[in-house]
């Protein structure tokens, strides 16, 4: 393991390097965001109004299973979205702060990436917002080397180097996430599946970006391999102050690595919270089945029930709240209404946080029936718990 | 849940090893070692787990299991009896020990129905009693896919992926088996479904008394659903302990490392993995314990022969030369590994080192 490298300007400017000063200051923001496949009446809603805010050094973590719409979310966001797919609302700012690592012709300030131009979008893909795939084989050239790949990347969004300084560069990037630089040479077929997600994550930070969103990027991999590289993730991170949108189905996974999570559930962000809170007391009946389905590593071994029937199609979602045909605490209302993703408290809050949010009619405070107990567990976040506020 | 696992075994696997032979274009003939010596017993109402990562042989061994793959040797006992290794008597055996695959996308012929996909082991097997709808109406409900009409006509696309898998178990069930081997039968399941299938499986073993072999890469289930869980690395069995003792306290080193690297949610700080890296290649596997190259224990002895399984504690044992007594100092020297001393230390006293006092007794 290659500990403690730091990676060096690439530019020959003045030596500054920049370092983090406005961590959790959002960098991407998604503001009502809605997603469609397909057109008029056969329109398939995949995302519903998403709203989310990507903070600098921060790892927000999406979570939902499959067909709940995280990737078609993550790619609608960066424009990476394929037909039949339609961006129909929303905009998503990027905040963007160039550092040392970006470009001559870096963007300043913020735009909407939903409003800009090809060749826009062109500048700030890999150099400000990159995109790491599940399928580090399906997203890598099969017939070029990985030193060849990474070095496409560099020629292209910085003409200034010269294939001597693009091949220095690359070694850097390969020894920065634990592979030697003698593996340039190396096609994809020739590493293992952890050296090629490995290879993936050093591509996606090439340009030292301010934002990486990664799509799964661990799930084929075994354990130890996973562990590693998310550790290698969490320390780059520490390093280089990229925000990062980690989507995975593994909650668990995104306990450990997250600083705050969103749950999707069809199409709609149910929950949104920091990972302590919603690990010890999540407030949607979805997170609370969803976290109940992790068998867990320790104590005693009891039966546990998960979540009763199965996610909808996105065909036929049920009305109102997609969840109530599944939830033990369903009443009538939910059947009717859509409940909006909104804050549970409004006290202040420390900078780079933002209160946490919950879809749930349970929580409504005009509601009359009493919150159950499960979903109304002490939040660790809080300074003072509900039960100490009550007594 | 059960935690005794007393009953006699129904279906017992000996020494089985299998050798795959590989050519590769022009190059000379090379073998894989897959699975080497690995010894099973799968007890009636049983749940026994087999845990390891991708390419450790686990899949090679259940389907040694189900006789899909022939062993290169060991034998296989069922009811105690030795089952010839050739495929003579294939079908008789196909009656008593079935396999659940994976993934229930393919594991189900799109172009067929649910009722073509269980009338053909019924038939095949003459277990109809001339009541064909009567027997495929209770498989269904076994299996939890009620009202049965519902589901008989149903193609596998009209299915959700718990649905098919549940499918698959009951084509499984319908020739009445007593042992079901099931290879990552929730892996390609929904998170939020997962635990409606093994608890399908945990109640099979109950009412069924079937003995189940349930083959993951996620040692959490396997500690939910299994009363026993076996480790294998490498092809090799390194380790075999009732459930919850296998993951509270863990001998093998390999075992710990797994276990530090499984997601936690309850876990206060990072894990540190001890004995980082990727098996080794199974053409040229290394020599003594295939562990040796990654264990931040590794001793001379380790190198040179291949480990003992010794007994830990009752039902509880370890292919490991730490838990071995009677180590002359050279044997016990330890091992220069790539990993710098100073943080394997560390990091075995994170993970309890395995204690070389904790009665040592070979076994066999």
């Amino acid at each position: 393991m290659s500990a403690g490298h730091v990676v060096a300007p690439v530019t020959a400017g003045d030596g500054e390097v920049s370092r983090p000063a406005h961590q959790g200051d959002p960098v991407l923001e998604i503001r009502g965001l809605c997603v469609d496949y397909g057109w008029g009446e056969e329109a398939v809603h995949a995302v519903v109004d998403a709203n989310l805010t990507l903070r600098r050094g921060q790892v927000l973590g999406l979570a939902g299973e499959s067909g709940s719409g995280k990737s078609t979310l993550a790619y609608a966001a960066t424009r990476l979205l394929r037909e039949p797919g339609v961006i129909t609302g929303g905009e998503v700012l990027f905040h963007s702060r160039p550092n040392a690592q970006s470009g001559p012709d870096a963007m300043a300030g913020s735009a909407d990436l939903l409003d800009l131009n090809e060749g826009d979008l062109q500048r700030i893909r890999w150099s400000e917002i990159s995109v790491v795939m599940q399928s580090a084989l399906n997203a890598l050239n099969p017939v070029a080397t990985i030193g060849h790949q990474i070095e496409d990347v560099l020629k292209a969004h910085r003409p200034d180097l010269n294939r001597a300084g693009r091949i220095r560069r690359a070694t850097e990037l390969l020894e920065m996430v634990g592979i030697t630089g003698d593996r340039l040479g190396s096609y994809p077929h020739e590493l293992s599946g952890g050296m090629r997600q490995r290879a993936m994550i050093a591509m996606g930070l090439a340009l030292e970006p301010q934002v990486v969103i990664m799509d799964e990027p661990t799930t084929a991999l075994d354990v130890v391999t996973q562990r590693e590289i998310l550790e290698e993730l969490v320390r780059l991170r520490d390093e280089l102050g990229f925000a990062a949108l980690f989507i995975t189905h593994d909650l668990s996974l995104l306990i450990e690595l997250a600083d705050e999570i969103a749950v999707m559930y069809a199409g709609r962000l149910v929950e949104r919270a920091g990972s302590e809170s919603l690990f010890r007391a999540p407030r949607h009946p979805y997170t609370y089945g969803l976290l109940n389905s992790f068998p867990p590593m320790h104590g005693e071994r009891k039966a546990m029930t998960g979540i009763a029937g199965s996610p909808p199609d996105l065909r036929s979602i049920p009305s109102g709240c997609a969840f109530h045909p599944r939830c033990l605490h369903a009443m009538d209302r939910c059947s009717v209404d859509v409940p909006e993703l909104v804050p549970l408290s409004t006290g202040p809050l420390p900078h780079g946080s933002s209160p946490r949010e919950v879809a749930c009619w349970l929580h409504d405070p005009q509601s009359a029936e009493p919150v159950p107990e499960e979903l109304n567990q002490p939040d660790p976040a809080d300074p003072v718990s509900p039960e100490e506020e009550k007594a | 849940m059960t935690e005794t696992v007393t009953a006699a075994p129904v279906l017992e696997a000996r020494n089985l090893t299998k050798h795959f032979h590989v050519r590769r274009g022009l190059r000379p003939r090379s073998t894989v070692h897959a699975v080497e010596n690995v010894s099973l017993t799968l007890p009636r109402s049983a749940v026994t787990a087999v845990v390891g990562e991708s390419g450790s042989g686990k899949s090679t061994l259940a389907r040694m299991l189900a006789r899909i793959i022939t062993p290169t040797s060991g034998e296989l006992l069922l009811d105690g009896q030795q089952v010839p290794i050739g495929q003579r008597k294939r079908q008789e055996y196909s009656g008593r020990v079935q396999l659940v695959l994976q993934d229930p996308f393919a594991s189900l012929n799109p172009v067929h129905s649910v009722r073509y996909h269980l009338t053909r082991p019924l038939k095949i097997h003459h277990m109809t009693d001339g009541d064909l709808d009567g027997t495929m109406e209770s498989l269904l409900r076994r299996v939890a896919l009620d009202p049965p009409a519902r589901f008989i006509d149903k193609y596998p696309h009209e299915l959700s992926g718990g649905q098919r898998q549940r499918v698959a178990i009951a084509r499984a069930l319908a020739v009445q088996p007593d042992v079901l081997l099931a290879d990552e039968p929730v892996s390609m399941l929904d998170v939020s479904i997962r635990l409606g299938v093994l608890n399908l499986l945990a109640d099979l073993r109950e009412k069924s008394q079937l003995a189940i072999l349930y083959v993951t890469h996620d040692i959490a289930s396997a500690r939910y659903l299994a009363d026993k869980i076996v480790v294998m690395y490498a092809g090799e069995l390194v380790e075999e302990a009732p459930s919850a003792e296998l993951t509270d306290s863990p001998a093998h080193p390999y075992t710990q490392l797994l276990l530090s690297a499984a997601p936690d949610p309850a876990r206060p700080e990072p894990p540190s993995l001890a004995g980082r890296g990727a098996p080794p290649s199974l053409v040229s596997p290394p020599p003594g314990c295939r562990f040796h190259p990654r264990c931040p224990h590794a001793m001379a002895v380790c190198r040179e022969q291949r480990p003992p399984t010794v007994a830990v504690s009752p039902g509880h044992s370890a292919a490991c030369w730490l838990h071995a007594s009677d180590l002359s100092p050279a044997q016990a020297k330890p091992l220069s590994v790539q990993a710098k001393p100073g943080p394997a230390k560390q990091a075995a006293g994170a993970v309890k080192p395995p204690s070389r006092t904790a009665e040592p007794s070979k076994e066999g």
